[in-house]
């Protein structure tokens, strides 16, 4: 699980023998940013999915090996072992529209982007406190001290275009 | 066996055209029970926060399909709630407009003439206001002078704002915290309220059956208002009239649901499914090109970097807006922020190859956040989503405990619809990639389909009984006494946000409406006065 949602968001590796990270990024990516926490929150509704969807993933990942005569690394589950590219190029025809499987990894996906870029399983201003990868990479703006957001300057306070010649007195197309 | 409770009108839904149906007759004296499927929340319960289970997911509904997916209020106010209170009128070729069946699809009875006093009046009720410059966004501007860089007009749109009251914290989507927002919790609900109306929320309809005495059943489960996958009873209530607003994506399926024990439905229930031909555009902004090109600035050295700064929609292009140019070929494009998670994972990198709506270069891109200027297109779509057969309960198979779904919709956009978008497409890039301001990028349909906050038609208006589900008068054809008054109702894609279109049209219904539930006994008259003007905190339960 955390190779998927690393090739959803890559991020760098934990240790330099990490396996379940590829490496393929510079800073956090999906997994620092909490994807397993997420996925294991019971809200998402897939927890419960989660260990048949890993067995199938590694099943893809043998069969994909086994074409393209890939030799992989047995110590790891067969998704891990695959190359980034290779983790890449399966998870994109996994998704593909089609796909018998798609939904499921396609929400495999969505949740792990969710984890990095909305920390869906954490406050916002405490992933915010914390460091939280996805959010403080994006430049996700630091909420006022009610823990609420506002942004006081906002506008360039000046007429910027003409408007449409037909618009009615309602300010709507004629 | 227990007898059912009765009242005059059950109202299903309480979004825009649930909200109006409950105002205007409960207002002129009939007993009316709005059944809710969603949470009934307000100000304070609306939370600045991703975390699931805040009111994010509280309030929402996606619902993914084949080649569609629909999003959604979930909630008392519906998609007033969660919707960013852009409030334009249709243009006049859209009520003209011939779209797949090859004659105007529209009503003869209606137009934009026709419509304009009853928009006149939901204008007044929300307050619908334009806006001035000074209070347009970051985003806004920057798309305003890229258009008028390239020649275009630009106009700041009609809302639904109290200016005064906006943070421009850009959580709309989530409810207003800080009741800037006039939804529907704000007029014609506690209108609805002051005269007697009973709101429940957390009761969601599931099907309608007939009583002995010709008058309707109308069947709910009662739903968990923490896992909405668990049911936590169930009942029924009796009524004389039926109003169904449960909003595009769900009444046809009800009625779908009724068929076996209502009798066949038209051929139209479920069918002429529209998202408002909509269709969504990211761009990254080159910041320097912004600041050379544009000579916009802050004030404190930055040109923009400003996404995650504002309200939705403030400015939108109208100029592909011409009733001379054919149809299909007619759009809006409006400048929108869209914010993370769903959204994000939409939109796509510009990669040499491969995916790109994961990976590498979307990590690039997600680091340039706050550069990014999301286009909102809407264009005539050819009205060719089709429902499957109903899941067994609500209208879709739950799969988190909030907000996310499976639905049986299938929309396999056609050829008119496709070129429609790729228009679009390339006007935004004509815009916007002028002298190097941005870089754009169509957000992918390949993971979630096209994607829809705007869903219409599915049960629609007509004078053709063969296309449409209503007649003019918004009555489900062949089931007297069972009205549609929501998006549902609503024939073709617009090319503008549907709201204000939606509510007119429920004004509008209500005459007629209220003329039926006389016929059918119950003592109501039409001609209240409109609800007052917004009230200053929302009508909650408590
Ligand atoms: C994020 C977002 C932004 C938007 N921004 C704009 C905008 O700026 N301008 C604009 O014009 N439009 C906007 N819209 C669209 C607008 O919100 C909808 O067009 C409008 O709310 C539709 O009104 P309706 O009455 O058809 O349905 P809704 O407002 O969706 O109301 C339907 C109600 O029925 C309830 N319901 C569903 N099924 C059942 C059931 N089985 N039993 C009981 N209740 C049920 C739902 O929970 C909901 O409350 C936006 C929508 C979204 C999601």
């Amino acid at each position: 699980m955390e190779a998927f949602a690393d090739t959803i968001i890559p991020g760098q590796k934990r240790s330099p023998d990490d396996r379940a990270i590829a490496g393929a990024a510079e800073g956090g990516g999906a997994v620092a940013a909490g994807a397993l926490e997420l996925l294991r929150t019971p809200a998402t509704g897939i927890t419960a999915g989660l260990g048949p969807l890993a067995a199938a993933l590694n099943a893809h990942a043998e069969t994909y090996a086994a074409e393209r005569g890939l030799d992989l690394d047995t110590d790891v589950p067969a998704f891990v072992a695959l190359p980034f590219e290779h983790r890449s190029a399966l998870v994109a025809a996994l998704t593909t529209p089609g796909h018998p499987e798609k939904d499921g990894w396609v929400l495999l996906a969505l949740f792990s982007n969710m984890a990095y870029d909305s920390a869906a399983h954490m406050s916002t201003a405490d992933a915010l406190d914390q460091g939280h990868p996805g959010l403080l990479s994006m430049g996700f703006a630091k909420p006022d001290g009610d823990g609420l957001w506002r942004f006081p300057r906002y506008s360039y306070g000046r007429v910027l275009a003409r408007p449409h010649p037909s618009t009615t007195a309602s300010g709507s197309p004629r | 066996m227990t007898s059912s409770p009765r009242t005059d009108v059950v109202v299903v839904g309480s979004g825009f055209g649930g909200a109006i149906a409950a105002y205007h007759l409960a207002a002129g004296g009939a007993k009316v029970e709005v059944l809710e499927r969603g949470p009934w929340l307000r100000g304070t319960d609306f939370d600045h926060d991703y975390l699931l289970g805040k009111s994010y997911t509280r309030v929402f509904d996606f619902v993914a399909g084949d080649g569609m997916s629909l999003l959604g209020g979930n909630c008392v106010g519906g998609g007033s709630v969660v919707y960013f209170a852009a409030l334009p009128r249709a243009p006049r070729f859209a009520f003209e407009r011939h779209g797949s069946i090859g004659r105007r699809m529209w009503p003869a009875a209606i137009s934009r003439d026709t419509l304009d006093p009853w928009y006149d009046r939901v204008s007044r009720v929300i307050p619908v206001r334009t806006q001035d410059w000074s209070e347009v966004t970051y985003s806004g501007g920057l798309w305003a002078a890229a258009c008028d860089h390239a020649g275009r007009t630009a106009n700041p749109v009609p809302v639904g704002i109290d200016a005064a009251k906006c943070t421009n914290c850009n959580w709309m989507m989530a409810g207003c915290r800080f009741d800037a927002k006039r939804s529907l919790l704000m007029n014609y609900l506690p209108g609805a309220l002051a005269h007697g109306a009973t709101i429940r929320p957390l009761h969601e309809v599931q099907k309608i059956t007939r009583t002995d005495d010709g008058g309707y059943r109308v069947h709910y489960n009662e739903v968990d208002e923490v896992d909405y996958r668990v049911h936590t009873g169930g009942g029924t209530i009796d009524a004389k009239i039926v109003v169904l607003a449960a909003g595009a994506g769900a009444t046809p399926i009800i009625l779908r649901r009724s068929e076996p024990e209502l009798g066949a439905m038209p051929e139209a229930v479920g069918r002429y499914f529209s998202g408002n031909g909509e269709r969504l555009n990211t761009a990254v902004i080159n910041e320097d090109r912004v600041r050379e090109v544009l000579g916009l600035d802050r004030g404190d050295g930055i040109a923009y970097a400003a996404n995650q700064i504002g309200k939705g929609p403030v400015v939108a292009s109208w100029d592909r807006l011409d009733e001379n140019l054919p149809e299909y070929s007619r759009f809006s494009l409006e400048q929108l922020y869209f914010p993370p998670g769903l959204g994000t994972i939409l939109a796509q990198a510009a990669t040499a190859g491969g995916p790109a709506w994961f990976g590498v270069e979307k990590k690039e891109m997600l680091s340039r956040w706050r550069s990014w200027l999301t286009i909102f297109q809407m264009t005539e779509d050819d009205n060719e989503g089709v429902f499957g057969p109903p899941p067994p309960t609500g209208n879709a198979y739950r799969i988190s405990q909030q907000m996310l779904g499976r639905g049986p919709l299938r929309y396999d956009p056609t050829p008119n619809t496709l070129r429609g978008w790729a228009a679009a497409d390339a006007e935004v890039r004509d815009i916007l990639e002028r002298d190097g301001l941005a870089t754009v990028l169509p957000w992918t349909n390949d993971v979630v389909g096209a994607y829809t906050v705007h869903p219409l038609s599915s049960c629609r208006i007509g004078d053709d009984p063969a296309t449409s589900a209503l007649d003019d008068r918004h009555e489900l054809r062949g089931h007297p006494g069972i009205f549609v008054t929501d998006g549902a109702a609503v024939p073709g894609a617009l090319t503008v946000n549907p709201a204000l279109t939606i509510a007119a049209l429920a004004e509008r219904a209500m005459p007629g409406i209220v003329a039926a539930a006389r016929a059918r006994g119950v003592d109501v008259r039409y001609g209240a006065p409109l609800p007052d003007d917004a009230a200053s905190s929302p009508v909650t339960a408590r």
